[in-house]
Formats: structure tokens, C-alpha cells, sequence
């Protein structure tokens, strides 16, 4: 089956066995294909002798490890058939994964995030609210994870603003412009939740004490990017959608999962607040000890396959998150797929020894 | 200019005080072994010997041994042979411990007290109990009235990456004793010792185990060799500059020898090593590196991630970058022992532990190579002597008179 074949899919509908078996032979082609063309990927496969013929379903195939991206420049395509390089948002003087894209696999990733995120917001696109400043987009030489999430998400937007300027300012007049103009309307708000409890949430929260309101109730707001900055403010995610609401009756909220190393196949959590994966991708929750499949309800390392990715050899990696598979084609919510959802990153570990551990102390 | 101990913030003094410490240049230094300095220790041994608290952690009862009357007496033997000229400490000694062994700071004190000279500890950042038992052994002995002329050459303080402090430290030091690897001794390196002062550092390094096959074969305490080689490397999450980070195999029954080796070994790390889930990840990471780097490089089938052993068909110079620790092993057949020499022409290179006739190692130090300080059976990496990473410490820390 092709990749256009698979777009044709509703990205909930299959049940496990077809899933499984449709997602065995792309990915396995996906294996060969860049056996063929990665050479640090073949060394990589040659070294824990890889051997097709043993492999019964995508589970058995092996994964890298994300930090790799990090590490080495891995393309599966000729450097001149890049149209882009994607990084991920590292803190200064980290390394940053390199992701490289030609115009088939970013193509491929834009319309399976329509196909995804669609399943959500019905086909007509809406008015969108970006809550982020506009020059995060500007350098379209280097996206930069929240850069591409925007610019992913933008799509879906009919008409857009900004809502912060570059300096992280709230646009209150704009925005209050903006809401008027399509008051009764359902509205698109976009951004990561770091930067809208931050700059959004807390603003609302100073406004309302000056009598300032808005009225966000026809909202859906679609957030990501990870809880880390908010755990260490003791924020939670029933907390962050409870005040939202109670600041300015945004109900609709939904988190998602997805990394720049697999951009496109992102995990949309649903109404029942499950993180669910379409049929463009999956997840399998790992042992940490070796690496054995976890069970429903056992936490594990996230291990993500994605059907995308044909100019870089991303298609099965081990990221360095914990997740717990919660089931799967059972959802309440009616989609069918796994859901599961994200316990954290995984601890950097302690190990003792003579030398002292410099970079792990300013990380 | 000399800045005043005293006016110095963030200082916290777990043994000693400011004015003992500015007091120090004015010591008068010892000859190396002095009779009140092994009385002292043993005393101190003393202590932690009968501790109930420390029996819990073997590396205090392992330096509560080694500074027993018995043992300093055998190093007294082994390094007081000279004649003819007069041996004294340097005077004063700074001493700058790593932030993750434990122990390692009491070792560094005794080093510079049984050479003669007034000491000034950096001890961990980390709050490790061993430090808190080992300090309180210390204080008790030195709270002795007859071992109170010990208390103006023991300051052991703790405090953060301070240029500061290490300038006011530096600057009273007659030597000067950096361990915690090349990041921390370009940090303190940035303070200027005086135009005497002397210098011991303990910079970044990587070891090997060379193990004959046929001798191990031959062995009949192979779980004690397990427990051994544990000791060496998991111990320390096999990160300390000791641990063997390659095993080299020579002789015949390589294959057979590895199998049994490996798997006792397995055995040992399932029953007593703390995992840490991410070290999957790490060790997973640094065999895909290891074998995009170089062509032929096998990963061994493994049945869980305790233990990693990686294949390496040829060596040189650089393989040892691509080190990890935690239980990741690189794996050498050896033919003949010179194909170590580029390994081994590393000054990076410490510690050769072996298993078998040690002499088969000899032709590599016959061919020159810039490393290997170290030679000792697989189970004693970890024993500290005075004799340490190719110094002989107590030459480092002392001065000779010349008497004509």
C-alpha cells in the first residue's frame, strides 16, 4: 500500500488486526528502504543483525533511539533533495535533533496532520487564534519545533492572529477585535501549553482583576509541547483546563503528543482526555529493562513508529518518555486505535565516578 | 594580595575553621610518616572501625583499614628507604575532591597528611553519609587532648563552584591536589597557585581488562572472579577512571571463556545492581554510534540491558571516545598483545587489569606507549595507594633537603 493509498484511511477507523498488518508492511518497507539508502543505517541495523525475515509484525522491528537525531546527520535522501531541516527546541548550548525532509516526507506530514487533527475539528477550517508571538515563525531556514507546530497548525486556521507580540505581550485590543468579529462562531486558539498558561492564562487572570473579561466559550484550543515547566509550577492538566475555564469558559481543550523527529503523526487527546494514536502511526510502551513489550496499564518507555518519514530513517524510535498504554479500539470517545497517556521524561541518571559531572549540572 | 579566610561566603567548614585554615602557611611541615601522624590515623581507624553506622558502607570500612597502624606502617616501609637527605611535606595542601565518590576526599587527606603537610579538603558537593561518618571519626580523634596538635592540619570545608574560595585556597598553597577529571581542573586551574606551588591532577581517564581465556577456563572460583570484576565496574557504574571499559581476550578458548565469564557476571549484576531506566536508552545510543563509527562492529545479542558488550573488530586511537558506562563493554580478541598499542598510546590510559600472567603485558610498555599506570589483577582496581595514575605521591607532596 502506498503512502496516498493509506491517506484515504478515516485515522481512527481500523480495529487491531488491520491496523497491525497495515502498518507491518509500510513499515517494514520503510526498514528496507533505508537500509538502501542510509548507510550509518544499515551499520546501525548490520550491528544487531538485523534480519527481515524474523520480523512477524512492526513491533519486531528496531528502533533508534530519538538522542541519535542529536548526534548524527541521518538522511535517506541526496543533501540537494532537502528542502528542509527541522531542529528541535533544545535549551541553548544543547545539542538539537537535525531532522531532514524532502518535499515527498513534508508533504506527507502536513497531510497527515489534516487527516488527524480534522477528526476534530470537522473539514471546515475556523477562525484561529495563535498564542505565540509572530517572529517564532520568521526563520524559515530553521524551524524550530514551535515554529513548525504553528506553522502545522496554521493550516487549519481561516483567519489568523497573534496573539502575543515579541516581546510575549498579550494583544488585548486585537484580540478583543478579533473575538467580536467572529463572535458566535467557533474559534481555533493554538500553542504550547508552557506559553499559554504563561502568557495567555495568566494575563486573562490579571485582566479579569481589572474587570477586564473575554469570552472564550466557543474556543477549542489545541495545545502541546510537553508538561515539564508546568509540573515544576505544581500545574497539572485538570488544573490548567479547570482555571481556563473559569478565566474565560474555554471547554474544548486538547493536549497533544508529537516530537519533532516524527512531525505529522501527532497523539490528539480526545474528549475522555485519552492520548490516541491514528493509523498513521503507533506507540509501544517498552521495558525498560529489556526493552520487552509493556502491557495495558504498564508504564514503559514510548517507543513511536510513524508511516512518514521516507527521507530520514525516523520511522521507529525510542524517545526518552514514559507512558502508560491505557488500551486499545475501546475508547469511550469511539475512536479506535491505541490511547494511552504521558507520565514524564525519563530520569537522567545518577552514576557515580571520578569525574565530576559538569554538563549534567548546568542542563 | 592574600584575601582573609574570613571574609569568604558560602564557606561551611565540616571540620576545622576559618582561622585554622589562615593559620596554615605557619604550620610547621612533617617529615612524611611522622610517628603522630600513623598514630592519629590508627586512632581515627579506631573509631570508624567500631562505628555501627559505618559498618553499612564498605568503601569507610576499606579506608578505615587503610589507615590502621598496620597498613601505614607497611607504606612507611615501602616508601622511607632513602638515605643521605631529608624528606618534608610542602607545607600547605589544597585539595580539591570529586563530587561523586564518596570516600575519595579521605583518601586525598591522608595522602597529604602521612607526607607531612597542613590540608585543606574539598569535600563533595553531594551530602553522601560516608562523609558525614568518616568527618565525625575525624573531629572525635582530633577533640582528643592528646591529638590536638593534629587539629592546625585538617580543614575540611565544603562549597560551591566558587572562583573565589578556589583564589583564596590557591593562593596559600604550597601543592595543590585536583581530582574530579579535566572539566573541574580547567575550572580551578583558572586560580593561580604561588610561583612554588606544585601541582597533582587527576585528569579524565579510561581502563582496560586483559583476560587469558585459557587461564580463566582453568580457574575454579569463577563466581569470585565474577564478584571481582563486579567490584571493578558496577560498583562505581563501571564510570570510574579505574573501570574497565574494554575486555581484551587473549588465548585460545576465547568463545567458551566469554560465555561463562559474561554469564556469571549477568548472575551477579540481576542480584545486586540498582537500574536506572534511562541507562537502556543510553547504552542502546552509544552501540548505534559505535557502530556507525567504524565498519564490522557487532552488537551481542543480549538478553536485558544490565549488561551491553560491543564487538569491536580492530582497535585505535579513538574507540575509547565512544565509552559509556553503567555496564557497557567493549570487546576485543587479541592475538597478539602489541595490537593494544594504539589503545594504550593514550595518556589517557590508566588502569590494565588482568587475569593471568601479568607478564604478557610487558611488551606493550616495552614498545613506549604514552599510557598504562597501572597493572593489577581484575578485583583491585579500586585499591588507592600512594602510588596513583603514574605519581608517586609521596615525592609529589614532598620536598627534599639535599644535606651535603
Amino acid at each position: 500500500m502506498t503512502f496516498e493509498e493509506l491517506l484515504q484511511i478515516p485515522p481512527y477507523s481500523l480495529g487491531h488486526e488491520e491496523k497491525h498488518a497495515l502498518l507491518t508492511e509500510r513499515l517494514l518497507g520503510l526498514t528496507e528502504h533505508h537500509l538502501a539508502h542510509c548507510p550509518e543505517y544499515r551499520r546501525m541495523l548490520d550491528s544487531v543483525g538485523y534480519d527481515s525475515g524474523s520480523i512477524s509484525g512492526y513491533e519486531d522491528l528496531p528502533f533508534l533511539p530519538v538522542r541519535l537525531f542529536k548526534e548524527l546527520s541521518l538522511r535517506s535522501v541526496p543533501q540537494e533533495d532537502v528542502v528542509k531541516t527541522m531542529t528541535s527546541s533544545g535549551t541553548t548550548g544543547q545539542a538539537v535533533s537535525r531532522i531532514y525532509l524532502d518535499r515527498t516526507t513534508s508533504a506527507n506530514q502536513q497531510k497527515t496532520m489534516v487527516k488527524i487533527v480534522s477528526d476534530f475539528l470537522g473539514a471546515s477550517r475556523l477562525p484561529m487564534i495563535i498564542l505565540d508571538c509572530p517572529s517564532v515563525v520568521k526563520d524559515r531556514n530553521m524551524f524550530s519545533a514551535r515554529g513548525a507546530g504553528i506553522l502545522g497548525f496554521s493550516i487549519f486556521g481561516a483567519r489568523k492572529i497573534y496573539a502575543l507580540d515579541d516581546d510575549m505581550r498579550l494583544d488585548v485590543d486585537g484580540l478583543r477585535a478579533f473575538l467580536e468579529k467572529f463572535q458566535g462562531q467557533d474559534v481555533l486558539l493554538f500553542g504550547f501549553t508552557f506559553m499559554v498558561w504563561q502568557h495567555f492564562y495568566k494575563e486573562l487572570v490579571r485582566l479579569k482583576e481589572q474587570g477586564v473579561t473575554f469570552d472564550l466559550s466557543r474556543g477549542i484550543l489545541i495545545h502541546g509541547g510537553g508538561w515539564k515547566k508546568l509540573a515544576s509550577e505544581a500545574v497539572s492538566p485538570q488544573e490548567f483546563h479547570d482555571r481556563l475555564r473559569d478565566v474565560c469558559g474555554l471547554d474544548r481543550i486538547h493536549d497533544y503528543y508529537g516530537m519533532v523527529e516524527q512531525t505529522g503523526c501527532i497523539y490528539m487527546q480526545c474528549e475522555c482526555g485519552h492520548l490516541h494514536a491514528s493509523v498513521f502511526s503507533d506507540v509501544i510502551m517498552r521495558r525498560s529493562l529489556d526493552f520487552g513489550v509493556c502491557g495495558v496499564g504498564e508504564p514503559g518507555i514510548i517507543q513511536v513508529v510513524s508511516t512518514i518519514p521516507e527521507s530520514y530513517p525516523g520511522h521507529s524510535l525510542l524517545t526518552e518518555d514514559e507512558g502508560v498504554l491505557l488500551g486499545e479500539d475501546d475508547c469511550p470517545c469511539g475512536r479506535k486505535g491505541k490511547y494511552f497517556k504521558i507520565n514524564g521524561r525519563l530520569k537522567n541518571a545518577e552514576i557515580r565516578g571520578c569525574s565530576d559531572t559538569y554538563a549534567a549540572r548546568f542542563a | 594580595m592574600r584575601q582573609d579566610l574570613h571574609d569568604l561566603t558560602g564557606v561551611t567548614y565540616l571540620v576545622g575553621s576559618a582561622d585554622i585554615a589562615a593559620a596554615m602557611p605557619a604550620v610547621p611541615a612533617l617529615p612524611p610518616f611522622d610517628g603522630r601522624i600513623l598514630d592519629f590515623l590508627n586512632a581515627a581507624a579506631k573509631v570508624l572501625l567500631a562505628d555501627r553506622e559505618a559498618k553499612a558502607y564498605p568503601d569507610v570500612v576499606t579506608f578505615a583499614f587503610w589507615i590502621r597502624g598496620a597498613s601505614t606502617k607497611k607504606l612507611k616501609e615501602r616508601f622511607c628507604r632513602e638515605e643521605g637527605h631529608v624528606r618534608l611535606g610542602r607545607g600547605v595542601a589544597f585539595h580539591i575532591a570529586p563530587s561523586n565518590v564518596p570516600v575519595n576526599y579521605a583518601y586525598s587527606l591522608t595522602a597529604g597528611l602521612l607526607t607531612g603537610n597542613a590540608n585543606i579538603v574539598r569535600v563533595p558537593s553531594k551530602d553522601f553519609p560516608q562523609v558525614g561518618i568518616i568527618d565525625r571519626a575525624l573531629q572525635s580523634v582530633l577533640d582528643m587532648p592528646e591529638y590536638g596538635e593534629m587539629k592546625r592540619r585538617v580543614c575540611l570545608v565544603r562549597y560551591g563552584r566558587d572562583k573565589a574560595v578556589n583564589d583564596a585556597f590557591s593562593a596559600m598553597a604550597d601543592t595543590r591536589v585536583i581530582w574530579g577529571g579535566d572539566a573541574t581542573i580547567a575550572e580551578v586551574r583558572k586560580s593561580p597557585l604561588p610561583p612554588r606551588g606544585s601541582e597533582v591532577t587527576f585528569a579524565d581517564r579510561f581502563s582496560l581488562a586483559v583476560i587469558d581465556a585459557d587461564g580463566y577456563l582453568a580457574r575454579e572460583d569463577k563466581d569470585h572472579i565474577a564478584q571481582d570484576f563486579y567490584n571493578d565496574t558496577y560498583l562505581t557504574d563501571q564510570n570510574a577512571c579505574t573501570s574497565p571499559r574494554m575486555v581484551i581476550w587473549t588465548g585460545g578458548k576465547r568463545e567458551e571463556a566469554k560465555s561463562e565469564f559474561w554469564r556469571r557476571l549477568h548472575d551477579l549484576v540481576r542480584k545486586k545492581y540498582t537500574f536506572q531506566s534511562i541507562q537502556g536508552v543510553n547504552k542502546l545510543t552509544s552501540g548505534y554510534l559505535a557502530a556507525v563509527s567504524r565498519e564490522g562492529i557487532r552488537v551481542e545479542p543480549h538478553e536485558d540491558n544490565l549488561l551491553v558488550r560491543v564487538h569491536v573488530p580492530a582497535l585505535d586511537g579513538g574507540i575509547m571516545d565512544l565509552k559509556d558506562n553503567s555496564g557497557y563493554f567493549f570487546e576485543y580478541d587479541c592475538n597478539d598483545i602489541l595490537e593494544l598499542a594504539p589503545l594504550c598510546d593514550d595518556n589517557r590510559c590508566q588502569t590494565i587489569s588482568y587475569l593471568g600472567d601479568k607478564d604478557m603485558l610487558r611488551p606493550l610498555l616495552a614498545a613506549g606507549v604514552r599510557g598504562i599506570d597501572r597493572i593489577v589483577p581484575i578485583g583491585k582496581t579500586m585499591d588507592f595507594d600512594l602510588i596513583w595514575d603514574g605519581y608517586d605521591l609521596v615525592s609529589r607532596l614532598t620536598r627534599t633537603v639535599a644535606v651535603g
